[in-house]
């Protein structure tokens, strides 16, 4: 049993003074810092006074912000959707692979998830720039068939365009997928492979091809793992900074890359915090979204 | 675990006679989901894999290959920038994992044994470093190095670095708690009583039956703090100044002028060390390394 904190005074003190100190200290006041200035407001170049004003939260619903609050969800949902999607079918290959497979196959998911995210980001800008792989595929192909089309006295197929696959929203979009799909993978797997499988055979003798299975059976019975993949996945993707500075173009700003603005080139602190708690709340909207959904599954599964 | 694994084996055992025909559940054996597996592998592993045989390349222009060549190895190797960038990440590494794995332990034991008022409040505050989006941490932390708590300039090397450790021991050591917490549902509690029965002090108890039954918990720990710290782009991004540059943010600048294979070099040689530390992990926890503060143990 656990004992109470009175019985050894002293240890519980050694051990919790650097956890307590450390969290408060260099997380909590830093947010809470940050917290009380979006209640500021700029006086001069360098002091902000707390006035306790709701303007700058005013100003993050202006249209144009908005709009990037608007344009970031919806690209982090999108994100989160292909990444079921892609995700799904791989992890019922891992759940249903033999035993000795299954590290092997982990392991390969995984291990692009432990390398830099940076390195991962400037490995896709190389596939995809006008002179990337693909690009250089393309043009391979686009040249021969050209030539093919005049030799059997067809007219060429005219200049080569390169395809635009970078800097813009397709390339948001395919890098915070492809930086997040492990991410996806992972508690999908570990749901998958608790599922009690007599209910898939169950189904399958009672005559339910394999999609209806998975449709009536596994996705219901997995949607805790679902909801918490896609938590995983949609909270990282919505404050992605790196993947939309890198990969985007202009008009694909997500609200993090607004908030870094704010913070070093537009110096305006009090409005980037606002922002910032924004998506804080954002946030923790979605976890609390999150733990409804998982207490009411819970529910169902006693009943 | 047990159980579940004989379930799993029956049905390959069943079908063992007939060859051709997988089991009901042997998805792995149908080739729509081989087919997916392979897509999926080659979308993962395809832009790394390009990156780095494109770092031994001899064009400076990285498209065609033209040859092998160990130039741009040299060429990082001897970039003096790139080696500091790079030191200063691996000292950071290490010292933000020691300061996390010692917190993050010391927290999750606290967390494991006692009862005490605010127990949920201080659990769910260790939560919240884990889930807060990275932006708003690095934004608080260059607030708090700015204006509360200013890291003193000039200082010798590696005394420098320490605004930037205490960030990414922010970050880490609720990660290492999660690991460690973990492994200590699995201690036998009477083992403590029976040390203490047997006239050994709290602190005894702690440190000759605890600590080595966590071990493994913190050896996994270490080295997902120690990844985490290597890894982290954004919340150094705010709190690193001009002499304080870390491997990510040399990079990323170097990323943004343009496309060379110096870059690929550099980003080759991490990856390498990235995938030993991988195999490390494996070799000291098992598999279940593999799935550690992301996987099933997180709650």
């Amino acid at each position: 049993m656990e004992q109470s904190w009175r019985q050894a005074k002293g240890l519980f003190a050694a051990l919790m003074s650097a956890p307590l100190i450390w969290l408060v200290f260099f997380f909590f006041v830093p947010l809470g810092i940050v917290w009380l200035y979006s209640f500021g407001e700029n006086r001069g170049l360098i002091d902000i006074a707390f006035t306790g004003t709701w303007s700058n939260y005013a100003k993050a619903l202006e249209p144009l912000y908005l709009g990037i609050f608007v344009k970031s969800l919806w690209v982090a949902a999108l994100t989160t959707f292909l990444c079921v999607v892609i995700g799904f079918p791989v992890a019922l290959a891992i759940t249903f692979s033999p035993d000795k497979w299954k590290p092997w196959l982990l392991l390969l998911v995984m291990l692009p998830f432990w390398t830099n995210l940076l390195i991962r980001t400037y490995a896709l800008i190389a596939v995809l720039r006008s002179e990337g792989y693909v690009n250089q595929t393309y043009r391979f192909l686009w040249e021969n068939a050209s030539g093919l089309m005049t030799l059997i006295g067809l007219q060429p197929l005219g200049t080569f365009q390169p395809l635009e696959l970078l800097y813009n929203n397709f390339a948001v979009v395919l890098g915070l997928v492809y930086v997040h799909l492990p991410f996806m993978i992972l508690p999908l797997y570990s749901t998958l492979d608790r599922l009690d499988r007599s209910l898939l055979e169950a189904s399958l003798d009672l005559g339910a091809g394999h999609i209806r299975t998975m449709f009536s059976i596994v996705i219901p019975l997995a949607g805790a793992g679902i909801a918490s993949g896609v938590l995983i996945t949609f909270i990282p993707a919505l404050g992605a900074y790196l993947t939309p500075d890198l990969l985007g173009g202009t008009d694909s700003q997500m609200i993090a890359n607004v908030i870094e603005s704010q913070f070093k080139r537009a110096n305006n602190w009090p409005f980037g915090a606002a922002l910032c708690f924004i998506l804080v709340y954002l946030t923790f909207i979605g976890i609390a979204i999150q733990g409804l959904l998982d207490s009411s599954a819970k529910k169902r599964g006693m009943a | 675990m047990s159980d579940s694994a004989s379930v799993r084996a029956t049905p390959v055992e069943k079908e063992r006679p007939v060859k051709e025909r997988p089991g009901p559940l042997d998805y792995m054996r149908r080739w729509p989901i081989q087919a997916w597996l392979i897509a999926v592998t080659v979308f993962l592993y395809a832009p790394l894999i390009s990156l780095m045989v494109f770092s031994f390349n001899d064009s400076k222009r990285n498209v065609v290959w033209q040859g092998f060549t160990l130039n741009y190895y040299a060429k990082a190797l001897t970039n003096s920038s790139l080696i500091e960038a790079f030191t200063n990440s691996i000292v950071i590494a290490l010292f933000s994992t020691v300061i996390s794995v010692i917190v993050g332990a010391m927290a999750a034991i606290a967390l494991w044994r006692f009862r005490f008022a605010g127990r949920t409040a201080f659990d769910a505050g260790m939560a919240i470093p884990i889930v807060v989006p990275e932006i708003c941490m690095g934004v608080g932390m260059l607030v708090f190095f700015a204006k509360i708590f200013p890291w003193p300039q000039g200082l010798p090397w590696p005394l420098n670095l320490g605004a930037i450790i205490i960030a990414h021991v922010s970050f880490s050591f609720p990660f290492v708690a999660v690991v460690v917490r973990a492994r200590l549902a699995s201690f036998n509690r009477e083992l403590e009583e029976a040390a203490k029965d047997l006239g050994a002090s709290e602190w005894r108890t702690l440190m000759d039956v605890l600590v080595p039954h966590i071990q493994p918990s913190l050896i996994a720990g270490a080295l997902l703090a120690f990844t985490l710290s290597l890894d982290d782009f954004v919340i150094t991004f705010f709190t690193s100044g001009p002499d304080t540059v870390t491997f990510p943010v040399k990079i990323y600048s170097m990323v943004r002028f343009s496309v060379t294979p110096e870059v690929n070099a550099a980003s080759t040689i991490l990856i390498v060390v990235t995938v030993l530390l991988t195999f490390l992990a494996l070799k000291f926890q098992g598999t279940s390394a593999l799935t550690a503060g992301h996987g099933p143990e997180k709650k």
